[in-house]
């Protein structure tokens, strides 16, 4: 809740405000090192909390090429293609396995709005967030990241956090 | 040698020459001064760190970074635009910058041209700017432009009075209208007419903050809401104009201001022929300190609303003004 201000000589809160300002302003001249909110960032870089939506990572190994992210994405920024590959039956006279093999997973930054409902509705655990935040590009076209990429992002995926009680 | 400068320097054309060619200069070199301690100041009273990397140091290079970029951009004029008036309003609001620092003494015997007339001259000029905020809002045809141009129409009958009357105060105590006259009259008292101008003094700064569309009275801009007001349009150097004539303008009416009321080039208890050389060092300093409370304020206080300023001109400002002259006045007759 907020106090109202006590009555005061009039002018008072203007002098308390440029007091404010003022004091920041020699603080932080002075000791930078103390007083700064911010942080140099290319020099200094701080380290985004756990649950950071910086970038999807993809786990191709888990991937079944459902399509399910590529349907439910609002910006249609997801691009998979993929193929079946029959695979020898596991005991002689069985049925052919048939699996899907991802050819293609690509996902244009350029488009993405990072509301991550396919990370939400990957029903086999394949899409996680990541914090990695620097893949910035000098052009549009490169904000298209293959599935290389995304998979390297993987690694980057932190624990996750305990649950809480 | 020293002969042959003042034998050519005695010739009007290259005297002429010369005087454009500091102008030519001073405008954009003070603009990136003030711009750039604006941008670190701000970002010190935030607790940022602010510009860091261009230059190597400081991020000094910071603004002819920004001024380098300005001129890369596309030259946009919008299509139902009025395009002679779109491009002249900026030229106008930087002439007006331009043409105050003819009166404007940096020294004992520096001065473009003492004006008899100086102070009418720089209170009626500083007002063209506002002309050029009236017909760039009115030419861009975008409804934020000519919103933030009515503003600042609006704004100017709430600041021109109290920056005027302010001023007889300090007129008052010179018995001269001539800039060059005002500080040899405080260097003759022994003190600067702050000292009994402070009323004078006060109104004069905020009208001067009215009248430099900055915050607390940055109406015509209001970001939140008009966007850019009547910069909304405005894009490359034609933008760049405006934005250097902002920074400009400060340092101008901040240097009317120290030479009325703070003593100009004068410092008490500094010999005379070192006046003569250290005269311009002291009036800029005077002036950057000005300019430093400006940038203070306007990272200290909101916005005022366009009523606000009104009842505050009108009610107080001018009465305070009014009751300053009048005082003023007699004393100077029972004194004087």
């Amino acid at each position: 809740m907020i106090e109202a201000p006590k009555r005061s000589l009039p002018g008072m809160g203007m002098a308390r405000g440029l007091w404010v300002t003022i004091y920041t302003m020699v603080k932080t001249i002075f000791l930078p090192g103390k007083h700064l909110a911010t942080v140099n960032y290319p020099v200094v870089k701080e380290t985004p909390v756990p649950r950071a939506r910086g970038v999807i990572a993809l786990d191709q190994e888990a991937c079944t090429v459902c399509m399910l992210c590529a349907r439910q994405c609002p910006d249609w920024c997801i691009y998979i293609e993929g193929h079946k590959e029959e695979k020898e039956p596991d005991k002689p006279g069985g049925r052919i396995k048939v699996r899907n093999t991802l050819d293609r997973f690509d996902i244009d930054y350029a488009l993405c709005m990072y509301c991550g409902i396919c990370v939400e509705v990957c029903p086999f655990d394949a899409l996680f967030w990541s914090p990695e935040y620097e893949y910035s590009e000098s052009n549009m076209g490169g904000m298209l990241h293959d599935m290389d990429r995304l998979q390297d992002w993987l690694l980057t995926v932190p624990e996750n956090p305990a649950l809480e009680k | 040698m020293t002969s042959f400068l003042t034998d050519l320097f005695s010739n009007f054309w290259v005297s002429l020459a010369g005087k454009l060619l500091i102008v030519a200069l001073m405008i954009p070199l003070v603009g990136m001064v003030i711009g750039f301690a604006e941008m670190k100041l701000s970002a010190k009273m935030q607790a940022r760190v602010g510009p860091y990397f261009a230059g190597g140091r400081w991020g000094w290079a910071q603004l002819i970074a920004d001024g380098v970029k300005f001129f890369q951009k596309e030259d946009l004029i919008p299509a139902e635009a009025d395009r002679p008036v779109f491009k002249l309003a900026p030229v106008l609001v930087l002439v007006s910058t331009v043409a105050l620092l003819v009166v404007i003494p940096f020294g004992p015997d520096l001065i473009f041209r003492d004006l008899s007339v100086g102070v009418f001259f720089a209170l009626a000029i500083s007002s063209l700017s506002t002309i050029g905020i009236l017909m760039a809002g009115w030419s861009s045809a975008n409804k934020y432009s000519l919103m933030g141009g009515l503003r600042a129409a609006g704004q100017l009958i709430a600041y021109e009075l109290p920056l005027v009357l302010a001023v007889v105060g300090a007129v008052i105590l010179a018995e001269t209208m001539s800039m060059a006259g005002i500080v040899e009259a405080q260097v003759s008292a022994g003190y600067p007419f702050v000292i009994f101008q402070f009323v004078g003094f006060a109104v004069f700064m905020i009208a001067a903050l009215a009248e430099l569309t900055r915050i607390p009275f940055d109406m015509p801009i209001a970001e939140s809401e008009l966007v850019m007001g009547y910069l909304t349009e405005y894009s490359g150097f034609r933008f760049l104009f405006f934005f250097l004539a902002e920074f400009a303008n400060m340092f101008t009416l901040s240097a009317i201001a120290v030479t009325l009321f703070l003593g100009g080039w004068w410092l008490p208890g500094i010999p005379d022929d070192v006046l003569a050389y250290a005269g311009p060092l002291i009036l800029v300093a005077k002036t950057f300190l000005l300019v430093f409370i400006m940038i203070w304020f306007r990272w200290t206080f909101p916005r005022f609303r366009e009523d606000q300023l009104q009842s505050l001109a009108w009610k107080v400002l001018v009465p305070l003004a009014l009751a300053n002259i009048a005082i003023t006045a007699v004393f100077k007759v029972v004194l004087g």
